[in-house]
């Protein structure tokens, strides 16, 4: 496991962490209950996360 | 014949054609078949392992939640695109062993990497319990789905016959070949169409998205977020960490990571399948906005949620184009279950009870078990049988107990012992059924402890049994290791 990968870490404590906090309707954001948006929002970071870790590996210059 | 099954059967038989056309010039052993001779690319691993998320469960069953139980459903959506994100660092060394060792299912893993036939048998088990009923639902949602786009035209039991004829026929000709191929149309499709609907029924009927969930939120206040009490937020906490451990413990999932041609695969497919994730916001708009336009489904009705609403605003070759989707989404999933437990049967349960088994008898095996296994969820899907539905709901969480003794196996020096994870794997799914069977929840426990604690999702105590207990027998057989060595020594 390399320390690189513990920046996978950082989602679960956003998005969980944030839904205890903001289990609320308003304000909308987007037209969506806000709580609705803080997931979306963290899904997109799921993805960003991934590609930052992907850009910063060195497993991936190995051809396989 | 209605327009509506018009282009439902067109997209049908499309289906099969492309899944006899994708084996041709191909020499199906059971590699091939199961796990597409590890030669598929970004693309295609894509598609699968997407297509093992939209399934027609997800459809109607996403909406539906969203209809009956509100906020709680936005789980599905968190759980899914944690775990595709880790997809990156899990995936990779299994893809890795499993490509050196030959591996086509995740009981070889398990049995290869633990030297442990018996533990292979356990996984196997699990599996194959936690599959079944998995696929007798997506067979029920078929036949709900071909029976309410053809107005009534065709009776469910009928509808669930020709599914399983299709099905069955398909996947022996074609295996996982086929299956990549459909989801390439389904997920053109799905695409296209949910987002569509998705975003035309809160705007035709409400005026925008803000404007549905303000009218949602005066008739039914709080409906759009977690409850205070039962599906609160640390049920969704606790749920949405067990489910990302828990997915790809699907045996289907599992071994939809060694058909790919190498690890970069993956890892590049981990940056794509969070953000497709989102597609399931707008099947969560679909059903939020039907609690306003068809009140009063209750109960397993609720699952009618999208259908009935897409029936009420739009023409009918458009509902039968989301037929369609749905017809497709059950081919895909229901397709790679069935692949997936008869291989298990075949590779890992026969050789146990036939000493020349070989390579091409296993592959015939495999084949031969898929309209054994059919004929078994056709008869619990014509059946109806509300215990299937407790089944399913605890499938995941059955699956959800291979993952400690899973992850400890990819450690270098991994002390587990073959021991210790069949213990642990059979204490957390024994208190997992147990649960299920006699409906006990944490509250029903503790009737006196804070409800954040109650709200729990019982797993997590099946987990920590399953740890805690894999530990210590692995401590214990390892000492016991020791010493025969030493005595053999001496």
């Amino acid at each position: 496991m390399k320390p690189l990968y513990f920046l996978t870490l950082i989602p679960f404590i956003g998005m969980l962490g944030g839904a205890i906090l903001f289990n609320r309707e308003t304000p909308y954001i987007l037209g969506m209950p806000f709580i609705l948006f803080w997931i979306v929002l963290w899904v997109m970071i799921c993805s960003l996360t991934t590609a930052i870790i992907y850009k910063l590996d060195p497993s991936n210059k190995e051809s396989e | 014949m209605g327009i509506a099954m018009f282009i439902i059967t067109a997209f049908l038989l499309l289906s099969v054609y492309l899944g006899i056309k994708a084996t041709r010039g191909k020499d199906m052993s059971i590699e091939e078949w199961a796990v597409g001779g590890r030669g598929f690319g970004t693309i295609f691993v894509f598609l699968l392992m997407a297509g093992e998320s939209y399934s027609t469960f997800t459809l109607l069953g996403a909406s539906g939640w969203a209809y009956a139980k509100g906020g709680a459903v936005y789980y599905i959506l968190a759980y899914t695109a944690l775990a595709y994100m880790i997809s990156y660092w899990l995936l990779p060394p299994i893809w890795r062993y499993a490509a050196k060792h030959k591996l086509v299912s995740q009981s070889d893993f398990f049995a290869s990497k633990y030297k442990s036939s018996v533990l292979g048998l356990l996984v196997s088990i699990v599996g194959v319990l936690a599959m079944i009923p998995y696929l007798v639902i997506q067979l029920k949602g078929l036949g709900i789905i071909v029976s309410e786009t053809s107005y009534g035209a065709i009776s469910p039991n009928l509808a669930i016959w020709i599914g399983m004829i299709a099905l069955t026929g398909y996947v022996m000709v074609s295996g996982v070949h086929g299956s990549a191929w459909t989801a390439v149309i389904k997920d053109i499709l799905v695409f296209f169409i949910v987002l569509f609907v998705g975003i035309y029924l809160p705007f035709h009927y409400h005026g925008g998205i803000q404007s549905m969930f303000e009218a949602l939120n005066t008739q039914m206040p709080g409906h759009a977020i977690f409850a205070e009490k039962g599906f609160s937020i640390s049920w969704f906490v606790s749920t949405v960490i067990l489910q990302t451990a828990g997915l790809y413990m699907w045996p289907y999932c599992f071994v939809s990571a060694f058909t790919a041609k190498n690890a970069t695969i993956l890892r590049k497919n981990s940056i794509m399948m969070p953000i497709y994730t989102l597609m399931l916001l707008f099947v969560f708009l679909i059903g939020f906005t039907a609690i306003l336009q068809v009140p009063g489904l209750k109960g397993a009705d609720s699952d009618l949620a999208l259908l009935r609403l897409s029936i009420k605003t739009f023409d009918p070759w458009f509902v039968g184009m989301i037929g369609a989707v749905g017809l497709l989404s059950a081919l895909v999933l229901g397709s790679l279950l069935l692949m997936n437990s008869a291989t298990i049967l075949a590779k890992n349960i026969y050789p146990l009870f036939s000493k020349n088994a070989d390579e091409r008898k296993i592959g015939k095996m495999a084949k031969l078990f898929v309209p054994v296994l059919s004929l078994i969820c056709l008869y619990y899907a014509l059946k109806d049988s509300s215990s299937l539905n407790i089944l399913f709901l605890t499938g995941y969480s059955l699956v959800t107990q291979l993952f400690p003794s899973l992850i400890a196996s990819l450690f270098k020096n991994n002390f587990i012992t073959k021991q210790g994870a069949s213990v642990g794997i059979m204490l957390g799914v024994a208190i997992i059924i147990y649960t299920s069977m006699t409906k006990t929840t944490l509250a029903t426990l503790f009737p006196s402890i804070p409800s954040y604690v109650q709200d729990l999702n019982i797993g997590v105590i099946a987990m920590l049994v399953n740890i805690i207990s894999m530990i210590f027998v692995s401590l214990v057989t390892k000492n016991g290791e020791i010493k025969q060595q030493e005595k053999q020594a001496s």
